[in-house]
């Protein structure tokens, strides 16, 4: 219970991260009053947030934060390039101490030292002289709300909701300020008394400080907890009289209505019966660490695709009682039911794809801030045009997708875009553009990364592959402008001279297109000299269901991705030929390797005296390899199963299928055996 | 139950009884179609379609380095689950589940059966028989498998 209730601390805390990234950017481009208060309000939410889960690291360094925006705000002091820089390294900071609660369920020390400092001395007195020399670019006009009032609630919208849903089942909800003696010496153990007293009554949603500095005893004299509960004030007061070293206690009731909250739209769809159910679990949160298991993947899904997947299940069932209906040999009756089946098995499919689709925005909401952050390690001015962020991909393509592209936008900054003089130089505009665009294409989604930047140097490609002996200078001179371009996705290879932070380290585009051809995709490049280079990824709508070519070998039975497959052949055995020792056929004027499968595989070897040899050929990029198999089956839908962990490095074999028949076959992995 | 007692699946290869920590078993299936895997290591039989998941097998006679053995009308595969790997064991027979109390489980010495000790979490002592305790985790360990996989 403790997990889901992290499960949405972590979900939300990670909106709220992207949120600031995101105002921090426009921010520096497009000040305004609105964006400040955004930004204000995903700090002050994830602020008490992180108090509500006893996080302090987070809870320290969102207030402080919180007070630098707050004079901001107040335009006690203007935004420029430093405050934002401060800021954005403080959001890395919550980022990575989000990124270890997620991985170990608590937090790790991190050094905040530094940035603390710096957002201090900002806030600070050093700062303000500053800020009347530098014109504030911001133009702030809202009075500075006085805090600190009993009146004044400290509370996020999470515990907000659920203030509210309280007050809707007609309980009471009480703000109740303890205030210790001075000369209370255990001064937790006090507060733990406090605790259990007013367990009893109902549920205690929020404390300030929170529940771990309690018991650490990291407070004054004085705390403050919410309790929703059924009983009167003078219960409470009656109940706390037997508490002994209690000096004052103040009970003010909440009225959901007064409450001001950092209003911010994430979590809304969030069920507020699974805020209160996780009232229950409340106390226990701090304690949760101890025992934590990494939390789940979760979706998000739109409520009107998962009502869809539940009217046709009820199809189903209804369907299911048709069959049983079935008594005579009716065939009539029994194909049209088998028909109505298949209708509804092939919507299920469907539907259970768009539920797991998600739109590409989540992966291209991060690179505003990437390129961001390269414009000013490179010195260069670029501007990141998105298009097309509300196209769907699968859910497991998204979560791959994401390092390949940054990996591809920062070679088109480091190596595509010129420096400002060089671009004015050759008389383009002094800002460069990257251009990140998604869309769909029939049963694929492409994704394309351009720069107007100088293109690709081909002799520059080539001179590197010559001097790491890649390709020998015969080699060279028959090379096509596109296998050129394909030496660049070779391991180790870098075309920049000098190794920079950002590429040039030789670990590159080999890697992206490693991980896009495990994706079931393809990468392509085209360039213009001093116009641009562009990247164009073509991706499956989905990885789990595919079409495949279902073949023999031996006794057993394999499946081949129909997306990798050219055509098939049969040829006479005199057709085979013998090129440095592998065989070889051609095929209208092309040299065609074949790789035999029953001896890649290791299966029986059947009848050795046929006349004529099936051939698959496949494809691998530009390469064309014949597979020789035993026969062919014909092309099937199958659903792609992993082999798990255990078996997670088998050589040739990319998954598993289920066969009609309750069989397994398995699915070769073109890439691997050719 | 009191905290210290715990409960083993019973099986047998050859004449030796093991047992694993019932916590770690899934289920226990009746011998079913195999499809081999190619490149696996050799102690893997292949995978079977477990209800829609797909689950490799392992041969424990082999994975043992023991006497290959016909399949029988009492042969089982174990489904056992540690951390996220799911993998079938296939056995002579599962003949029943008993519980120990910890003060029956002695460390395991170094020659108690025919397998490594390394793989074995201890022996149990039975009224008149002795259980050898599986240390499944060890046993599916990926690093293990790798080397296994090279020699």
């Amino acid at each position: 219970m403790n997990n889901q209730y992290l499960d949405v601390f972590l979900e939300e805390a990670k909106e709220h991260i992207e949120n600031l990234n995101k105002f921090l950017l426009q921010l520096e481009n497009n000040p305004s009053q609105e964006i400040v208060d955004e930004i204000f309000r995903s700090a002050h939410t994830l602020k008490g947030m992180s108090g509500t889960m006893g996080f302090t690291q987070l809870l320290e360094l969102t207030h402080e934060m919180e007070n630098l925006l707050q004079d901001i705000r107040s335009k006690k002091i203007g935004v420029n390039e430093r405050i934002i820089d401060t800021l954005l390294k403080c959001v890395d900071i919550l980022e990575e101490l989000i990124h270890d609660v997620e991985e170990t369920g608590q937090e790790q020390e991190r050094d905040l030292q530094l940035v603390m400092q710096m957002l201090k001395d900002k806030s600070g007195e050093s700062f303000k002289g500053q800020m009347d020399a530098s014109q504030s670019k911001v133009e702030i006009a809202e009075e500075k709300k006085e805090k600190d009032s009993l009146d004044l609630h400290n509370l996020n919208e999470y515990e907000e909701r659920i203030i509210r849903k309280a007050k809707d089942q007609g309980l009471y909800i009480w703000k109740i300020k303890v205030t210790l003696v001075d000369e209370c010496l255990l001064k937790s153990a006090r507060a733990f008394l406090v605790f259990k007293n007013l367990e009893t009554f109902g549920d205690i949603i929020k404390t300030e400080p929170s529940v771990q500095d309690i018991e650490d005893e990291k407070f004054d004299n004085e705390f403050t907890l919410y309790l929703i509960t059924s009983k009167s004030k003078d219960d409470i007061s009656r109940a706390l009289s037997s508490v002994s070293e209690l000096k004052n206690v103040d009970v003010v009731n909440v009225d959901p209505d007064s409450i001001v909250v950092s209003n911010d739209d994430s979590g809304k769809e969030l069920d507020p019966i699974e805020s209160v159910r996780s009232l229950e679990s409340k106390q226990q949160n701090t304690k949760a660490a101890n025992n934590f298991k990494k939390t789940t993947k979760t979706l998000r899904v739109d409520i009107e695709r998962l009502d869809n997947l539940m009217n046709l299940v009820s199809e189903l069932i209804i369907i299911k009682t048709r069959l049983e209906d079935i008594k005579d040999n009716n065939y009539q009756t029994q194909r049209e039911t088998v028909e109505y089946l298949e209708r509804i098995t092939s919507n299920l499919h469907d539907a259970v794809m768009k539920a797991r689709m998600v739109p590409i925005e989540n992966v291209f909401n991060r690179f505003p801030r990437v390129v961001h952050d390269l414009s000013r390690e490179l010195s260069k001015k670029i501007n990141l045009v998105i298009e097309g962020a509300e196209t769907e991909l699968d859910r497991t393509v998204i979560d791959e997708i994401g390092d390949p592209l940054i990996h591809l936008i920062r070679n088109a900054a480091d190596h595509g875009i010129e420096s400002p003089q060089e671009r004015i130089k050759k008389g383009k505009p002094e800002y460069g553009t990257i251009n990140l665009k998604a869309y769909q294409d029939g049963n694929n989604v492409i994704i394309e990364v351009s720069d107007d930047g100088k293109g690709i140097d081909l002799n520059g490609v080539l001179a590197k592959a010559l001097e790491s002996g890649r390709v020998s200078k015969e080699q060279a001179k028959n090379l096509k402008d596109y296998e050129i371009i394909s030496l660049m996705f070779e391991p180790g290879f870098s075309t920049s001279s000098k190794v920079t932070d950002i590429s040039g380290r030789g670990v590159g585009l080999d890697v992206v297109k490693t991980k896009i051809e495990s994706l079931g995709g393809s990468i392509e490049t085209t360039f213009v000299k001093d116009k641009g280079t562009t990247f164009q990824i073509r991706l499956p709508l989905t990885l789990a269901i595919i079409q495949a070519l279902m073949v023999s070998v031996g006794n057993e039975k394999y499946a081949i991705p129909l997306s990798s497959i050219r055509e098939t052949v049969i040829v006479a055995k005199d057709q085979i030929k013998t090129v440095q020792k592998r065989e070889v056929i051609m095929l209208r004027g092309n040299v065609i390797p074949i790789v035999r499968l029953n001896e890649a595989l290791d299966t029986e070897k059947l009848d050795e005296h046929q006349e004529d040899l099936t051939l698959v050929i496949v494809k691998k990029g530009e390469k064309n390899v014949g597979l020789a198999v035993d026969g062919l089956i014909g092309q099937q839908e199958i659903v792609i199963k992993s082999l798990g962990k255990f078996l997670n490095d088998i050589k040739f074999i990319a998954g598993a299928t289920i066969l009609g028949n309750g069989e397994v076959a398995l699915i070769l992995d073109i890439n691997k055996l050719v | 139950m009191a905290d210290n007692i715990r409960q083993f699946v019973e099986f047998k290869l050859g004449q030796e009884e093991y047992g694993i920590d019932i916590l770690q078993v899934k289920t226990i299936e009746r011998m079913m179609p195999i499809t081999r895997v190619p490149k696996a290591p050799k102690f893997v039989e292949g995978v079977i379609n477990l209800r829609g998941e797909i689950v490799p097998v392992i041969d424990l006679r082999k994975r043992f380095d023991l006497p290959a053995a016909e399949t029988t009308e009492n042969t089982r595969i174990i489904i056992v689950s540690v951390d996220d790997i799911t993998v079938g064991m296939i056995v002579d027979s599962a003949t029943e589940v008993v519980q120990l109390s910890q003060e029956a489980i002695e460390p395991a010495p170094p020659i108690t059966s025919s397998i490594d000790s390394d793989y074995l979490d201890g022996v149990g002592k039975l009224e008149g028989k002795l259980l050898i305790l599986l240390n499944v985790e060890k046993l599916l360990k990926p690093q293990e498998i790798d080397e296994l996989a090279q020699i």
